[in-house]
């Protein structure tokens, strides 16, 4: 996809900020000393009165965007994965989560396409952590089109969202004129019967890319794109289940609680079949560059095509 | 503060701390000793400081509390019921299944409650997001948050401490319940959090100390938090854990104790006794 246009899907957050706060007057936002990486420094610099620095207190900042949002303001509060959902994750569970305040967490570096910093701050455990939480909705855009969606859609979302972004720039593979995206709502970017892959955030490109390859081959892929791992889309997942029989996820996620665990947890009750995870595998990252790393833990089209030539036994 | 003021917000105090008894009993559990020793607080901000209406109680503009010492939930829940927002019958139910009365305030379930709370520390951070918000839409409304003096070990309370001083919420009054007991002891052998005057000072706020159990003091300090500009201010209240029931007060065991059926008989005796002088006086 060397051709392909690509944007890191933290700076489609910034700009969807920007570019959405004269239509949501009561919009703000909140950072940890972050803004110039998560991006949010892009609303910053337009609109200087709305933006609240908590500096380095993920704590306190999640809790000052409950008051704000208890108040009935618009309210996004950004840091890296790692401190969005990690640090804070007691206060965006009682403080947010509880309540059911209708607080957008931007958590921007997630995943280790963070790269060269390091294990410390590359987070594969943030979905795992979100998607328990009563009442969360958890979201992982895949490009730029859809990231921009997903931030207008969770501000007209009644609820908690957490909103998990990318520090590597992403394939834009939407196209924003005919791109329709819904909460809860799967993509079905490639129809196919032998396999399902179902993909979520950066790995959307990969699996597309893999089910190209295995075409060539004489494997008929079906891909979907699960932008929303909560609530998941069970109909579309269960449909893939019943008409495909075997499923290979693919998340830049621990394998343990994301994407491949949901799947499995609505599969396993009501459409049992072989369900195969990839991610990252019960270990913490390391640093290097983040294309790299990717390779590395099998994040990667090529490591799909040979997990789906595996399980089909081909 | 005229006699027949104080006499009323006594009567007030004495009725909060009896419901508070009620509560902790039917629920056989609950806290209340920290419960009783800010009673006379909520008093004075319910029927005197804070612009509310129990008829309306999302009025818009209103003033706000929020009791960041959650556990204290029966106080405020007896608070709220005497000022009018649901039966003080409704009392007994609390730490019930079904009831309103969750064992911490969670706001969606009772009228009255702005911030669900209980895990300590997080309640001054979101006090700090609606004085916030109220100055970003320039309502005029203040904020008001009762901490515990052991819930100041919790670093994040620090953290809404710098906060409030950067973002010059004078508009957020923050009370810290000084009663020196903590669940395992006092709160200088558990974890000091003295001196806790100088450290509201060093983090940019007007401090006033006073004594909880007086209503001059705590209306001159209500007073007083209304004329700082530019700064939050916090109210540290010396006060006695269980204050009112004789056999409660200064006693760390009942920090998270309900009263058992002779206990209750006569904490309720007391306190009755204790609200009859006030009325016939």
């Amino acid at each position: 996809m060397a051709d392909v246009k690509k944007i890191a899907t933290r700076e489609s957050y910034g700009n969807a900020l920007k570019e959405l706060a004269p239509k949501y007057k009561n919009l703000v936002v909140l950072d940890a000393d972050l803004a110039a990486a998560t991006k949010t420094g892009i609303f910053k610099k337009a609109y200087p009165d709305r933006f609240f620095d908590c500096g380095i207190a993920e704590a306190n900042m999640m809790g000052v965007a409950a008051g704000l949002a208890a108040s009935g303001m618009t309210v996004f509060a950004s840091s890296f994965a790692m401190f969005a959902a990690g640090r804070a994750f007691e206060i965006v569970r009682n403080s947010i989560g509880y309540p059911g305040l209708p607080v957008k967490i931007g958590a921007t570096h997630a995943g280790i396409s963070v790269g060269e910093d390091g294990a410390t701050h590359q987070c594969c455990e943030d979905i795992a952590l979100m998607r328990t939480i009563p009442g969360m909705t958890v979201i992982v855009p895949a490009d730029d089109v859809e990231a921009k969606a997903a931030v207008e859609a969770a501000i007209l979302h009644n609820g908690p969202v957490y909103l998990r972004f990318g520090r590597l720039a992403a394939p834009v593979f939407n196209d924003p004129a005919t791109y329709h995206f819904e909460i809860g709502k799967g993509i079905t970017l490639r129809d196919g019967k032998d396999i399902t892959i179902i993909a979520t955030g950066l790995m959307v490109a990969e699996a597309m890319e893999a089910a190209k390859t295995l075409e060539a081959e004489g494997i008929d892929a079906r891909v979907l794109n699960i932008h929303t791992i909560k609530p998941l889309d069970e109909e579309l997942v269960l449909k893939a289940a019943a008409e495909t029989g075997k499923i290979v996820t693919v998340e830049e996620h621990s394998i343990i609680g994301g994407l491949g665990s949901a799947v499995a947890d609505v599969c396993s009750a009501k459409c049992p079949c072989q369900i195969t995870k990839i991610g990252v595998n019960d270990e913490f990252g390391q640093s290097g560059p983040a294309a790299d790393l990717l390779k590395l833990y099998g994040l990667s089209a090529e490591n799909i095509v040979k997990t789906v030539k595996e399980v089909l036994g081909r | 503060m005229e006699r027949a003021e104080k006499r009323k917000l006594e009567i007030i105090a004495t009725k909060i701390r009896l419901g508070v008894i009620e509560g902790t009993y039917h629920a056989k559990s609950g806290h209340p000793g920290g419960s009783l020793s800010i009673a006379d607080t909520l008093a004075y901000l319910y029927w005197e400081e804070m612009n509310i209406d129990p008829q309306n109680p999302k009025m818009e503009g209103r003033d706000k509390l929020v009791l960041s010492k959650g556990h204290c939930a029966p106080a405020l829940y007896a608070a709220l019921a005497n000022r009018g927002y649901f039966p003080v019958e409704e009392l007994q139910t609390l730490r019930h299944i079904g009831s309103r009365l969750q064992g911490h305030p969670n706001m969606n379930d009772t009228p009255g409650v702005e911030m669900s709370t209980g895990s300590l520390g997080q309640g001054i951070s979101a006090a700090c997001g609606m004085a916030l918000a109220a100055k970003l839409k320039n309502d005029g409304s203040r904020v008001y948050t009762i901490l515990g003096d052991g819930e100041i070990e919790e670093g994040q309370v620090w953290e809404a401490s710098m906060f409030a001083a950067q973002y010059k919420l004078d508009n957020l009054v923050a009370i810290v319940d000084n009663n020196n007991l903590q669940i395992d002891g006092p709160i200088t052998e558990v974890m000091s959090s003295y001196p806790i005057t100088d450290k509201f000072s060093s983090f940019g706020w007007h401090v006033i100390p006073v004594y909880a159990h007086d209503f001059d003091q705590l209306e001159a300090a209500f007073k007083e938090a209304r004329t700082v500009k530019g700064k939050p201010t916090a109210i540290i209240q010396k006060s006695i854990k269980g204050k009112g029931v004789s056999f409660m007060e200064n006693q760390v065991s009942w920090h998270g104790t309900a009263p058992n059926a002779e206990q209750y008989e006569q904490a309720k005796a007391e306190l009755t006794a204790a609200l009859q002088a006030l009325e016939q006086a």
